[in-house]
């Protein structure tokens, strides 16, 4: 399947997703799918709740917050303890601390960053357990994403919903059923399931006997693309055909990355009352995803420099240093582009090969902060964090008090969403800053100079927009990298979600304003424009001096940005 | 008398807006406040530029050079600049604090005792409560409500309005203000306010700005500074470990160039006087604002009541048609009528002295031996004696009651005929001559010239225009078409329009309104923006969180334009405050790491000659357009009625997109104007 056509089949696929997926999900948090009522009601007895028992924002927040301290516990427990329980083939032992706090930090953070080799590290057990993360945080980020949604639709309420129903609801009718049917895809096309432990072949001729690792690696697959984890089974990811098989696989794991995310915009639509809201904020993730797949897609597309100048100038396949030959240059750059700004962080081709500009577009695409479209729930959420920016400024230049959807958007509302923009340009600078000064952290990276910095400063952005996007050339698993980057995926998603419950207590304890024709429209494409105006103001203001005292000059310096 | 001539003197005495007064003020004022740490710690964003000047200077201090000084001294200039913004803005409003200060005299009272006697005290010593007297001449020494008698008052002390307005106890018009005039009879006054909490001192306390409270929209953007100040600290701060590990040496006097440049300065600096600004214009238009929130809300306003008479209406009604009753002709009545009114300078008696002349082509003639008979509250009727024949027009009742005590008698269709035209909505006036009474003049509202393109615009803003009227429904439906408002309430009660405003407001709705009785109070202090007028009661004026001096109901209009603008104005100036900071990044980066890596070089689009004459460009562009844009900050972003979308794509275009181009023009230039001087 050629790119032009990888391209018009997942437009195709994703707009159907939009509209049914979107609209499922809607009903799904409105409480009005009930085909699993038998497995939901014994759930809710056990944790003693019921989905008529909303939460305030607060409460909402506690629950989350407390559920994911002890996720963060058991995670850790589990890696801690492997070698002293089942499922352990290879009788791989204890994780080390720093690593396991790291790993399970990693996991419930929904950022899946990976300072470990999955089939050196980790038993049986303690992947289906990270799998289990894999089902758990998404469902977290949806269901923070679902609360803002209710905060911004409802009038005068004091509840967002219940977090145990909305997270039970999200797994059982939207992640398991989708990650099921997808898992058997990655089956069908031979993709390996098995707990029969690793492949031992003698190699006759050159006398030696290798080990391949194998496992329950398919099914894996499927909700580590669909929950925008990115954690595989093997350290390779994406690029082995364990993973990934086929080219069929690899479009499904581009379609699976894409379709929560987008969709969501269509739940909030319908839960707005308005379709044409949710279309909105769509298209401005759209374009932005549009110009980022065009831009390295293209610079993938060019002839690599090092090749053309050993004297081969001529390479209409592009640059493939480091592409598996089954997906090529152009579907390879797709992948990453979507990977990087779903905040999944899988890969089917080695990043660090990348041409310059081709780096630069996954680089930049998280730093814009993971809306286009972003992570299972937290692409939405943080773009209507955006949004709420957008209005206020907007909103003023129209000589209104800014509304959205009807909702005033004061001086708390300004704050609380200030607030969850500011944390991770923060975290990324302050915790680069603190690397690149002391000597754990300066040991960190293979190279010195700018490429050095690059690969500091990529880790670090990948952890705080919870990517988990990897990059070669960092030496990521010391106790220096491990702690730090556990801050930093603890704050990219904690010290947001924490700020996005309070808005939508706060939103949805407001009355909401009539629209009319003096509304500041936020349905239309000035608004589209003036999203992305804010998101790329936002992003380029924040980064633009680090970017261009690593990349760039890098760019600058010889042809290569990583 | 026209209402909308510019008054001669008053609070809203017009200056300049560059007035060299105040400019000398402001500009020493600029340099006072800067001592004032507290005062400069309220707004964020220029506190870190003081900062940061310090930190510039001790630099220069300690290794001093031209650029460091340069650097140094701009700083210093931002801050001022800022300062001396808001000196200019609160310089106008004291101009006009002081014009009234030396209006309140320190006027002597004649506070009666108990038993009836008088003693004469300073006016300071009034209590509330005390009893006063006024007599002709005299200036009403505190605010207070007539209790005793009729007198005309000149009230332009405080309106500018120099005609004088009749006050009387009892009903709507028993406020008096301290510091007008008495101009005729003698009134006896119950002081309602306490020494300095007159309505005066409260005027004083509001064009100064004195305790000027923020209003919400201005502390939610106040906000979104200190967030966009608070995120470019890392950003900077940042650059220095970053430059060390590239090898490179970062100078702390360039890092906080680019942080001042960064920070959203040119909308920190001008965001107070914005507001005071607002303010300002307000009073300007005589209206005074008791809270800064209720200008702010007047831009959100999404439902406004109008009271029909005197805002959709002319005032004043009009002469339409003369009705013989007792078998008199109308053109018998059209001569009396005339007669009666030739004296009469109110618009009302001016239209019958029109519509008689039109009708029946009835002209001033010579009258002979002649006197006027004038308007009085008393009497409620006027006209003209010639000779022995007594000619009066006046009210219903009273021309009734003054023909049977001459001893005539009143024909039994008067009655129904003055009934009729009431019920039509229009006002009937019965004209008799002598003690025959000869028919009725029935004037009719006339919708104001200019109302009805007003209202369109209104709707285009997403204005609900509900018409407030006594009327029955049917005369309400014909004049509400003929104005184009979009509703009406007809028979209205206070009871009935507290009832719409509060449905209006559980809808979401923000409310504004006029009003002036003691019966419109409970809706003035529900409505979200209440304008009392100056000649209605204290207790409306007290319910409303704003006074027309002018008491002019359309201006209600106004001020929802003017809530706006001051709500566009600081939006626009953010957005462009904002847009700048892509310009100053391409001038200072290149300038800080070109010497560690000269391929930096590349991304100094504008090619400034040298790295330091690139910060100091940015530096002083980042000055001086704070002091460009004073004026459009004071005088606010010119605003169209329109569309919200209309409205939005234009400031969007020239903010923001003008934002990002202008700075890398100037930045250009003031370059090439550093090289030119061979500063550098």
């Amino acid at each position: 399947m050629g790119f032009f056509w990888t391209i018009v089949t997942l437009v195709v696929a994703l707009g159907i997703a939009w509209r049914y997926l979107g609209s499922y999900m809607a009903a799904v948090f409105d409480g009005r799918v009930r085909w699993l009522g038998w497995v939901e009601r014994p759930i809710y007895r056990a944790l003693g709740t019921s989905p008529e028992r909303e939460q305030s924002w607060k409460r909402y927040a506690a629950a989350l917050l407390v559920f994911s301290a002890v996720s963060i516990l058991f995670t850790y427990l589990m890696l801690r303890l492997q070698g002293s329980l089942p499922l352990d083939p290879q009788h791989l032992g204890a994780v080390p601390p720093a690593l396991a706090w790291n790993t399970a930090v990693s996991f419930v953070t929904n950022t899946n960053w990976q300072n470990y080799g999955g089939e050196t590290t980790l038993s049986y057990l303690s992947q289906m357990t990270l799998v289990v993360q894999q089902f758990v945080s998404p469902a977290v980020g949806i269901a923070v994403a679902i609360a803002l949604v209710r905060g911004l639709t409802r009038r005068d309420a004091s509840t967002v919903g219940n977090f145990w129903v909305d997270v039970t609801r999200c797994m059982l009718y939207i992640l398991l059923p989708v990650a099921f049917l997808a898992g058997i895809v990655y089956v069908g096309q031979g993709g390996v399931q098995t707990l029969a432990g690793p492949a031992h072949v003698h190699d006759a001729l050159n006398g030696v006997t290798q080990t391949i690792a194998r496992g329950p690696i398919a099914f894996m697959e499927a909700i580590k693309q669909l929950g925008t984890n990115g954690g595989g089974f093997l350290n390779a990811n994406s690029a082995t055909p364990f993973e990934n098989p086929t080219a069929l696989t690899n479009w499904l794991s581009i379609f699976l990355l894409l379709c929560i995310p987008f969709s969501l915009t269509y739940t909030f639509g319908k839960m707005a009352g308005s379709r044409r809201q949710g279309a909105a904020l769509l298209t401005a993730m759209a374009l932005i995803f549009g110009a980022w797949v065009g831009f390295t897609s293209y610079a993938e597309h060019q002839a690599n420099p090092a090749v053309a100048a050993a004297g081969l100038p001529h390479q209409p396949t592009g640059n493939m240093e480091g592409k598996e030959v089954r997906f090529g240059d152009t579907s390879s750059a797709l992948f990453g582009v979507a990977s990087t700004q779903t905040s999944t962080g899988s890969a089917d081709a080695a990043y660090d090969s990348f041409t310059p500009m081709g780096g630069f577009g996954l680089i930049t695409g998280m730093m814009l902060g993971e809306v286009s479209p972003g992570g299972t729930g937290s692409g939405l959420y943080t773009i209507l964090l955006f949004a709420i920016v957008a209005v206020f400024i907007g909103g003023l230049m129209i000589g209104r008090t800014p509304e959205y959807l009807g909702k005033k958007i004061q001086a708390h509302e300004v704050k609380l969403a200030g607030l969850g923009i500011l944390i991770m340009p923060i975290a990324v600078l302050a915790l680069t800053a603190v690397a690149v000064s002391v000597h754990a952290g300066r040991a960190g990276p293979l190279n010195a100079g700018p490429h050095g910095f690059s690969e500091i400063l990529y880790a670090f952005t990948s952890q705080a927009n919870n990517n988990g996007s990897a990059f070669a050339g960092l030496s990521g698993d010391t106790a220096f990298y491990n702690v730090l980057g556990g801050i930093a995926m603890l704050l990219g998603r904690f010290a947001v979600i924490v700020p996005v419950l309070a808005l939508a207590g706060a939103l949805g304890a407001k009355n909401v304003v009539p629209a009319g024709l003096g509304t500041f429209r936020t349905d239309n494409a000035m608004f589209v424009g003036l999203v992305i105006g804010a998101i790329m103001l936002v992003g380029a203001l924040t980064f633009f001096p680090a970017i261009s005292l690593g990349p760039i000059v890098e760019q600058l310096s010889h042809g290569r940005f990583f | 008398m026209p209402r909308d001539a510019a008054p001669a003197h008053g609070v809203a005495e017009a200056r300049g807006l560059f007035d060299g007064e105040i400019l000398r003020h402001a500009a020493s004022a600029s340099v006072g406040k800067l001592v004032d740490l507290r005062g400069q710690a309220k707004n964020p964003v220029m506190f870190v530029v003081l900062i940061g000047t310090v930190v510039t200077l001790v630099e220069a201090v300690a290794h001093p050079g031209t650029f460091t000084w340069s650097i140094t001294i701009w700083l210093a200039l931002t801050v001022l600049f800022a300062n001396f913004a808001e000196a200019v803005a609160e310089g106008r409003g004291k101009a006009q604090a002081d014009t009234l200060r030396n209006m309140r005299t320190t006027t002597e009272a004649r506070r009666l005792r108990p038993d009836g006697t008088e003693e004469r005290v300073p006016a300071s010593e009034l209590a509330k409560g005390d009893t006063v007297v006024c007599e002709t001449g005299d200036v009403i020494p505190s605010d207070g409500e007539i209790v005793e008698g009729v007198a005309s008052v000149d009230e332009s002390a405080i309106t500018g309005e120099s005609a004088p307005v009749i006050r009387e106890s009892g009903g709507d018009r028993s406020a008096v203000t301290g510091g007008t005039r008495v101009l005729s009879d003698r009134i006896v006054v119950t002081i309602t306010a306490e020494p300095g909490h007159t309505f005066i001192d409260r005027m004083v306390g509001l064009v100064e700005g004195a305790n000027r409270q923020k209003t919400p929209n201005e502390i939610a953007l106040t906000i979104l500074l200190a967030v966009l100040t608070i995120v470019f600290l890392p950003v900077v701060v940042s650059l220095q470990p970053f430059g060390q590990f590239s090898g490179a040496t970062v100078s702390v006097v360039v890092l906080v160039a680019l942080l001042v440049c960064l920070i959203p300065t040119t909308i920190g600096a001008l965001l107070s006087a914005i507001g005071i600004a607002g303010m300002d214009r307000l009073v300007q238009r005589n209206v005074l604002a008791m809270s800064g929130r209720a200008v702010e809300a007047a831009g959100d306003v999404q439902t406004l009541l109008l009271d029909k008479t005197g805002t959709i209406t002319l005032g004043n009604r009009m002469a339409s048609r003369f009705i013989g009753v007792g078998g008199h002709p109308e053109q018998a009545v059209a001569e009396a009528a005339q007669l009666a009114s030739l004296a009469d300078e109110t618009p009302e008696g001016r239209s019958i002295v029109v519509l008689a002349k039109e009708r029946f082509d009835i002209r001033e003639r010579a009258l002979g031996e002649h006197s006027f008979v004038a308007f009085s509250a008393t009497t409620r009727m006027s006209g003209i004696d010639l000779g022995a024949r007594h000619v009066r027009k006046g009210a219903a009742e009273s021309v009734k009651a003054w023909v049977l005590e001459q001893g005539g008698s009143v024909p039994k269709e008067l009655d129904a005929v003055v009934g009729d035209v009431a019920r039509s909505g229009a006002t009937p006036l019965v004209v008799a001559d002598g003690a025959v009474v000869l028919g009725v003049i029935e004037l009719k509202d006339v919708v104001k010239q200019g109302i009805r393109e007003k209202f369109a615009e209104m709707r285009q803003m997403g204005i609900r225009t509900v018409m407030i009227t006594g009327d029955n429904p049917l005369t309400a439906a014909a004049i509400a078409q003929e104005a184009g408002v979009d509703d009406f309430l007809a028979e209205a009660t206070p009871e009935r329009k507290m009832e719409l405003i509060r449905t209006e407001q559980a809808g979401g709705k923000l409310v504004a309104m006029t009003g002036d009785g003691t019966n419109d109070a409970p809706a003035l202090a529900q409505a979200d923006v209440g304008v009392a007028m100056n000649t209605g009661t204290t207790a409306a004026k007290e319910a409303g969180n704003m006074v027309d001096l002018d008491s002019n109901p359309t201006k209600l209009i106004d001020v929802v334009e003017i809530g706006k603008q001051l709500l566009i104005t600081r939006g626009s100036l953010t957005t462009f405050s904002i847009a700048n900071d892509v310009a100053k990044y391409f001038a200072i980066i290149p300038a800080l790491f070109v010497a560690t890596y000269p391929q930096l070089g590349a991304l100094n689009i504008m090619r400034l000659h040298s790295p330091q004459s690139a910060v100091l460009s940015a530096v002083i562009f980042n000055a001086l357009v704070i002091v460009a844009l004073i004026p459009l900050a004071l005088r606010g972003v010119r605003f169209r009625a329109a569309s919200s979308a209309a409205i939005l794509r234009r400031n969007v275009f020239i903010y923001g997109l003008g934002g990002i181009i202008t700075p890398f023009v100037f930045i250009k230039l003031i370059d090439l104007i550093l090289v030119a001087l061979h500063a550098y």
